[in-house]
């Protein structure tokens, strides 16, 4: 059946408040789909629902966040032959291919919970000082993080990018690949039934460059990645334009999705709250 | 000129006897349900943009009761209130003030000291707010109370039980004594529309309101759901414009209660001016009760003028 795929913004599957669509080709140029393409209004409505997921997101234990995280990846399983002609047909691969690389996509979602629980062990401390206290760090999420996922790899790029940010308890207002948006939407159909609470991802189809300044400038968005942008220029001025309420900024860089991830991403969105405690009196 | 025909030679007359205002109320023609949902869901469907939407964010701010009406409500939160109702965004002093501050009586004379030389009117809720169960004497007693430490308006409640079950003569009477009571305050009448249950009833108490010496009628106590909504209000827009054409007289609007946008306080405003005209797009005819309201239209404003979306950690929390 043809249908107009839709954003998913607060839970929901809304067209874009702009009533746009785009027309979405395969690899080999052969139309595949229609897709909404969200305007500055969807972002900022997505921004507004991912600040309101936050609270709830970031006070779940890191236990229970990294057991949703789980459940994607089994969700994804379930839809495992789906992904595998989006991302065959998005990304001119072969079917045995794509289905390794929604093989790869799955283990990047459970490696990520697995850290959901072991973070604050590895990235917080306890600290030595002068004086009658116990002083720890712990690391805490930042908020809401905007990303411009990358353009080529539209699933495993697309995972790499959002696990590390939800699964230390920020919420995401993403913006999938432009010309590879389908297995986003997947994906949205996925958190929808995977006990992700709405809001907390939200997935935009369109254009980086027409949003990402949005976002950019957004005062109530504490962080961005600028992964899918490939102009040096256009990189630039959105990390100025991030510079106005202090984001914290992820240039775009040469990424091998397929290696391993390290922690650098998840780091990223990170913020460390001290506590002095008062030993004994 | 729809809703006043049948016979009725002058108001005066009708408020002369409880029949003849039982028989002008019921006398009053109905509200077509659909056709007022239908009309009210048309004028939202209106796109107010860049000057106009600059414009329309003003007035909205300049029309807003900034609201507090909580059990835990304290002198220190009431003068938090009023720091905002004067200068509602620090970081723009471009920002009009709003029209009124709006508490329960006892803390009047703390908003009163706070706002004293600012133009902001004190606002206060009185006979037994929000339900109204009480008797007169105590209900009068409240409205003293009120004006007495300062109030520059009041805003009353109707006894629901009283109209629900047609008793429509002890509610104009108690109007009347509470109007006398408020002496030069202007007086809100509080309908609480979500217990009226029809548009008629709605038609009904706002005409009944007027005719009793409402200065403005006000839609729900924003304790009960639903509260204000575009339908009612604009029933109620059309009351005070057929009041108008028959008197003279401007009876001013008020919602209250649920209104949490801009884009609803766009609504409201270009319902007031497609119903009861651009006389009414003024603080004076038409308030907002509202607390949440103005950070919204404060963040739309900052947009608007900055060119990026602004977050709720640069506003007050009220």
């Amino acid at each position: 059946m043809r249908k107009t795929y839709k954003l998913y913004i607060g839970g929901a599957f809304p067209r874009s408040e702009s009533g746009r669509s785009y027309v979405v080709n395969d690899a080999k140029g052969k139309f595949l789909a229609n897709a909404s393409q969200a305007s500055r209004k969807d972002a900022r409505d997505a921004v507004v629902a991912a600040r309101k997921a936050f609270g709830g997101w970031h006070a779940r234990t890191a236990y229970n966040r990294g057991q949703v995280l789980y459940r994607i990846a089994e969700v994804m399983e379930g839809r495992h032959q789906q992904f595998s002609l989006e991302v065959s047909q998005s990304e001119g691969l072969s079917i045995a291919k794509a289905r390794a690389v929604v093989d790869a996509s799955i283990d990047r979602w459970v490696w990520y919970a697995g850290w959901a629980d072991k973070l604050a062990q590895v990235v917080g401390s306890s600290n030595p000082v002068a004086g009658p206290y116990f002083d720890f760090s712990l690391p805490e999420a930042t908020g809401v993080v905007a990303v411009l996922a990358p353009q080529d790899s539209s699933l495993l790029g697309l995972t790499s990018v959002i696990a590390p940010a939800i699964v230390s308890g920020n919420t995401v207002v993403a913006v999938s690949s432009y010309e590879r948006p389908l297995p986003a939407v997947t994906l949205g159909e996925v958190m929808a039934t995977s006990d992700v609470p709405g809001g907390v991802v939200n997935l935009l189809t369109g254009s980086a460059s027409e949003i990402g300044p949005w976002l950019a400038s957004h005062q109530d968005v504490n962080a961005i990645d600028l992964c899918g942008i490939s102009s040096e220029d256009e990189a630039r001025d959105l990390e100025i334009a991030s510079a106005d309420n202090l984001k914290r900024v992820r240039r775009p860089a040469e990424e091998d999705w397929t290696e391993d991830q390290g922690l650098s991403r998840l780091l990223n969105y990170l913020e460390l709250k001290t506590v002095w405690h008062p030993i004994g009196v | 000129m729809t809703t006043l025909d049948s016979g009725v030679d002058s108001l005066a007359d009708v408020t002369s006897s409880e029949d003849r205002l039982r028989r002008f109320l019921l006398g009053l023609p109905g509200v077509d349900q659909v056709g007022a949902e239908a009309r009210a869901a048309t004028l939202s469907t209106r796109s107010i943009k860049t000057t106009a939407k600059a414009y329309a964010l003003d007035l909205a701010i300049s029309m807003i009761d900034l609201t507090t009406l909580e059990g835990q409500d304290t002198p220190g939160k009431v003068r938090a209130l009023c720091a905002k109702a004067k200068r509602p965004d620090p970081a723009d002093p471009t920002a009009p003030q709003v029209a009124a501050v709006c508490v329960y009586p006892d803390l009047v004379a703390t908003a009163k000291h706070e706002l004293k030389g600012s133009g902001i009117n004190v606002a206060s809720v009185a006979t037994a707010f929000p339900s109204g169960r009480s008797s007169l004497a105590i209900k009068i007693q409240d409205t003293k109370d009120a004006v007495a430490s300062g109030a520059d308006e009041v805003d009353m409640v109707i006894d629901r039980g009283a109209f629900l079950s047609g008793r429509y003569g002890l509610v104009f009477d108690e109007i009347t004594a509470i109007r006398e009571a408020a002496g030069d305050a202007h007086l809100k009448v509080i309908l609480e529309t979500g217990e009226l249950v029809t548009y008629d009833n709605v038609r009904r108490a706002s005409w009944l309101a007027m005719l009793a010496g409402a200065d403005f009628i006000k839609t729900s106590t924003g304790k009960v759901s639903p509260a204000a909504t575009l339908p009612v209000t604009m029933v109620m827009l059309e009351a005070v414009r057929d009041y108008q054409e028959a008197t003279g007289l401007h009876i001013g609007v008020k919602p209250a209660g649920g209104i949490r946008t801009s884009k609803d306080a766009i609504k409201y405003l270009v319902t007031v001016n497609e119903t009861a005209g651009p006389d009414w797009l003024d603080p004076e005819l038409f308030r907002f009760g509202a607390s949440s309201l103005l950070n919204d239209l404060l963040m739309q404003r900052t947009k608007l003028a900055t060119g990026h979306y602004p977050g709720p950690d640069y506003f007050t929390l009220d």
